[in-house]
């Protein structure tokens, strides 16, 4: 059995190789949530739960799951997940499950929760396969987080629904950027920090 | 053991998806009382702050035991039909605050249903029929002595229904308070009908007018029409549908809030309404109506 550095597992997925600007997956969602920081931020939470726990399930029963469909058991394993917290949410954190919509049921279809079950689950053990998949959503999670600071921030001048940019400035003709609003935008604002990662870790340029 | 097999991959599916299904159900089975409760006091937090609107020392935030706030402010909860009969009680939980009813979002849908086909209906006497099977929600609360009437609206969004309630001043016409909820449009832009920015500032003074077209929203500033508020930018669907909305359900609420105007039942501590001044208020409301059609079509 090999090692397994935990601190590698936990602290890559942060920033090296970060699901959505190294790896470029879960894409769509980072640009449809990250309007206001507390969609984006309860987007991140539950998008962590859901690929640590399918990661668990799925590395439990790895040994179980006959190969030619283990694209269904996977999804159903995820889709079991993404509606437990969609229940969850609904039953005891009323309001935020209101603010995301239907978000917390396309989780389903975001390539990380897959992409860490077929790339880590399916040959690694339980607890790592957690820790892998909790971290890569954190690391998603935190790029979701910067789109939405800047995207509230010049959007709508507000954070957390509460107005950063003081009125005054809109008397004297400040006006919210309409345009960073769409998804355009916030795709390539998601460029710009692709960019400045690349610039900083160089291994990641193409020669 | 071979689990690339014809037998093992259909059992493991089974099993799987048998087991999945249990846990789900139970699930849902525990949570749903719990949700349906949030479900509730949302609608009774919504119908009380769109009532409340108009004095402004009544918040509502989080802490508010809103159930109670309901119970001691509700005067009256009923259905009318489409003729302005009323046509059942709601309970108000006077007694005991957690029996209070309120319409769900599905009864509204159910409503707004048999709305659409009264719209469309040809014959008379299948129409009369259905406005006779309407139950239409109104509330009447007793907000400082002053009677505010609550109706409810509801359409169909972008990507889902929209609804929400309009508070209304003893003349049945002029808007107190509303406040609008969505199922999921677009964050940032269609979502934003349910935010005060909106609801607020751009209901208040309004009011219903009459004819065909009672309510609209629509671009453009509306400061010298009554009954038109300005659209939200990058939300052309989300706000058309929510003034057809508003429109449909005002349009069939009214012959009760007539009713309720002229006789003063609905203000029940309140002034009956001047007649002269009600037919005033059609007469200009229906000119500026035919600006707004016009308008329309324009577009």
């Amino acid at each position: 059995m090999k090692d397994i550095n935990f601190k590698e597992v936990l602290l890559k997925p942060i920033f090296k190789g970060n699901p959505v600007t190294v790896l470029v997956l879960g894409i769509c969602s980072s640009l449809a949530v990250t309007v206001q920081m507390k969609g984006a931020l309860v987007m991140a939470l539950s998008v962590t739960i859901v690929t640590g726990l399918s990661s668990f399930v799925v590395s439990i029963i790895r040994n179980t799951i006959p190969n030619r469909i283990r694209i269904i058991v996977q999804l159903v394993v995820v889709a079991l997940m993404v509606i437990l917290v969609d229940q969850i949410l609904k039953a005891y954190s009323y309001s935020i499950s209101k603010s995301l919509s239907v978000y917390v049921g396309l989780i389903i279809t975001n390539c990380i929760v897959m992409g860490r079950i077929e790339a880590y689950a399916l040959g690694n053990k339980p607890i790592p396969s957690l820790l892998d998949g909790l971290a890569n959503g954190a690391g998603y999670g935190l790029i979701l987080i910067a789109l939405a600071f800047i995207r509230e921030i010049l959007g709508s001048g507000t954070l957390f629904g509460f107005r950063i940019i003081p009125q005054c400035f809109y008397d004297a003709g400040y006006m919210d950027n309409g345009l960073i609003i769409l998804p355009p935008m916030a795709l390539i604002l998601l460029g710009i920090i692709v960019w400045i990662q690349r610039s900083i870790q160089k291994d990641l340029q193409e020669k | 053991m071979n689990t690339n097999g014809n037998t093992y991959t259909v059992i493991y599916s089974v099993v799987l998806v048998v087991l999945v299904a249990a846990i789900l159900a139970f699930v849902a089975m525990s949570l749903q009382d719990k949700q349906n409760e949030n479900v509730k006091i949302e609608t009774i937090t919504k119908v009380l702050n769109a009532a409340t609107q108009i004095d402004a020392s009544i918040t509502i935030d989080e802490n508010t035991d809103v159930l109670e706030m309901y119970s001691e402010k509700i005067d009256k909860a009923f259905y009318v039909d489409g003729n302005g009969n009323i046509a059942g009680e709601m309970e108000m939980g006077k007694d005991n605050k957690n029996n209070i009813q309120v319409p769900s979002t599905a009864d509204l849908k159910k409503q707004n249903d048999i709305l659409k086909k009264i719209d469309a209906a040809k014959d008379e006497a299948g129409k009369a029929k259905l406005l006779e099977s309407l139950r239409l929600p109104v509330f009447v609360f007793d907000i400082n002595g002053q009677a505010v009437t609550v109706i409810p609206c509801y359409g169909a969004g972008l990507w889902g229904p929209i609804w929400g309630y309009i508070a209304l001043a003893e003349d049945g016409k002029t808007i107190d308070g509303a406040i609008f909820d969505h199922k999921g449009e677009t964050p940032g832009l269609g979502s934003k009908i349910a935010e005060p920015a909106f609801y607020i500032d751009r209901f208040k003074g309004k009011s219903l007018g009459s004819g065909e077209t009672i309510f609209a929203v629509e671009k453009g500033k509306h400061d010298d029409n009554p009954n038109c508020v300005d659209a939200i930018s990058g939300a052309t669907i989300t706000s058309k549908a929510l003034g057809k909305g508003i429109n449909l359900w005002a349009k069939y609420c009214m012959p009760y809030l007539e009713k309720a105007a002229v006789s003063g039942t609905g203000a029940s501590c309140g002034q009956p309404a001047d007649a002269a001044q009600i037919a005033d208020s059609t007469a200009t409301a229906a000119d500026t109506c035919a600006a707004v059609l016009i308008n329309q079509m324009e577009e």
